[in-house]
């Protein structure tokens, strides 16, 4: 089974976020990168099935700066890597005929994609290539099952709920959070990382589907704030349950 | 401009969303708000929907019992080549963030996700939040014939009835390749957490399995039970019976105390309606302090094991 991954390398949404000077950008200072939590899932899925069944991991990563992730993912056991150094946007449309074209020449069963994004969260890109590329897909997988010319995934649904479907091969799933246990990379695998092949594809989308005309702070109505060292913090919780009669 | 939305459905209920969207294309319309209705036996649902829209389509197959992306979206472009759709809205559900990409591919059109303002005063501008609630944006979409948005749950709830008339409509979707087997139930656990009067919910902040014993500790003491944000229950450290969010539980506590949670919309959509909401967490523009009725920045490590010992003092 030959399995391609779209791994981004993402700013952590945890790190400091803030608007740019030109009021349209994230202000760089202060982001902490990384892949993309849920591709990191979705790289481990497509790992396991290559130990269970053979065959090859392809990883695409796009952006100038995706070579820690596109590494990171050789070490953990992708076979190589291809590189679109074009800085991806909001505009998941463009990024996702971007990487069809990258991957014209490769010969895969499966693609699988993180859920979303940490950072633009917008949930895209994955399922509109599988549209571009006429394939049947499913998101939000949180279990894979490999069958000889099939997948038989569950996808998630509302209020706990899954969903079971077939897919037959070549397909595109997108993979939630918690599917699996992602791997720590060990030494060995940095070391035999580094001879494994990286290629870059030099690809620019001509024209974009949507503009960024601003970026702000969210508007949000504040919670009363309760201040003071951990003692009296505590001591005006406790005061508060018990006036609401929560504790006696 | 025709603005259509995409009524959602699942085991026979209409989701209410299908009903906000209709409020959103009213509100934006120029010509008309019209419902797509498509399933098998669900002409059920057109009434509901004929009050808010100025026309309901109706698309009833044996083969669109069940949802697939691949024959909702083929009978969807057969019924859009002879009424040309200037706005598709979908919900930014499991339902919708499926169908929409497809769509949007098919009819060549922008698309914009998880969409909580629209401003078609000059074109269509959009509004959505990025980095899981932090930042907002504000979107151009280019001109073009037609876009595709998907509609966050919750915010377009206000609107007018219309009063409009349900047409039938037969159309029959290719066969699919992805198959539809089954639905599969939630997991049931020890404890109901939709039940607790006290919630103590644990974000990805608690860092480890261990630390959740403080947790519990905390909540014996209190009287409740523990539950946990989605990074904890991906993690293992608490079942997924306990997650509270849109893939996991909708709880209404009397207190939901929430430690190291950040408050991603998927979460705060299954408590904000708890009677009082406490949230205590290190950075102080966590978006749960938005929800929260007070909040505490701190360090849980530093105020729980606090609150442990002045509880455990006044219980004697």
């Amino acid at each position: 089974m030959n399995i391609i991954v779209l791994a981004k390398h993402a700013p952590d949404p945890e790190s400091e976020i803030r608007v740019g000077e030109d009021g349209k950008s994230v202000d760089e200072r202060g982001l902490v990168w990384d892949i993309n939590d849920w591709d990191r899932y979705a790289i481990e899925e497509a790992i396991q099935i290559k130990e269970n069944k053979g065959g090859e991991v392809v990883v695409v990563g796009v952006g100038e700066a995706c070579e820690d992730t596109l590494r990171k993912c050789l070490a953990m056991g992708a076979d190589r890597a291809i590189k679109i150094p074009y800085n991806s946007t909001l505009d998941a449309y463009r990024t996702a005929e971007v990487i069809k074209e990258a991957i014209k020449d490769e010969n895969f069963d499966l693609i699988m994609a993180g859920y979303q994004s940490q950072d633009l969260n917008n949930a895209l890109v994955g399922s509109l290539l599988a549209g571009m590329l006429e394939l049947p897909f499913a998101t939000a997988v949180t279990s894979v099952e490999v069958e000889d010319s099939s997948i038989r995934v569950r996808r998630e649904l509302e209020g706990g709920y899954n969903e079971e479907v077939v897919l037959p091969l070549p397909c595109l799933i997108t993979v939630q959070s918690g599917i699996n246990e992602p791997r720590y990379v060990s030494i060995m695998g940095i070391k035999r990382a580094k001879t494994k092949e990286l290629k870059e594809v030099a690809l620019q989308p001509t024209s974009s589907t949507l503009e960024v005309e601003r970026m702000y702070l969210p508007p949000v109505k504040k919670a009363e704030m309760i201040e003071g060292s951990a003692d009296e913090v505590a001591k005006k919780l406790i005061e508060i349950f018990k006036e609401r009669g929560l504790i006696g | 401009m025709r603005v259509f939305a995409v009524a959602e459905h699942r085991m026979g209920e209409l989701n209410p969303i299908s009903v906000e969207l209709l409020n959103l294309a009213n509100a934006i319309k120029k010509d008309s708000s019209e419902a797509l209705l498509l399933g098998r036996d669900v002409k059920g649902f057109a009434d509901e929907l004929a009050k808010f829209a100025d026309k309901v389509w109706v698309i009833q197959d044996e083969s669109l019992e069940f949802f697939n992306p691949e024959s909702y979206a083929d009978v969807l472009i057969q019924f859009f080549a002879n009424n040309k759709p200037d706005v598709v809205l979908l919900p930014n559900t499991s339902f919708g963030m499926e169908l929409a990409p497809l769509l949007a591919v098919k009819l060549n059109a922008p698309i914009a996700t998880d969409v909580v303002g629209v401003d078609v005063s000059d074109g269509i501008k959009v509004s959505k939040y990025i980095f899981q609630g932090k930042l907002m944006v504000d979107l151009k979409l280019n001109e073009t014939e037609t876009y595709v948005l998907t509609i966050r749950q919750g915010v377009f709830k206000e609107g007018k009835e219309v009063g409009g008339d349900v047409e039938e409509l037969s159309l029959k979707p290719a066969e699919p390749k992805r198959k539809f087997i089954q639905y599969i139930e939630p997991e049931v656990g020890e404890v109901d957490i939709t039940q607790a009067d006290i919630l103590v919910t644990v974000g990805r902040g608690i860092d480890d399995a261990s630390n959740i014993e403080l947790a519990e500790e905390l909540a014996e003491m209190l009287g409740g039970v523990v539950a946990g944000s989605r990074p904890v229950i991906d993690n293992g450290w608490l079942p997924k019976d306990r997650q509270v969010g849109i893939s996991g539980k909708t709880v209404k506590p009397k207190l939901y105390l929430g430690l190291a949670v950040s408050g991603a919309f998927q979460h705060v959509m299954g408590m904000k309606d708890s009677e009082l909401i406490v949230a205590i967490n290190k950075d102080p523009e966590a978006p749960i302090f938005g929800v929260a009725h007070y909040g505490v920045v701190g360090d849980i490590f530093e105020i729980v094991p606090e609150l442990i010992e002045q509880l455990s003092k006044s219980k004697g």
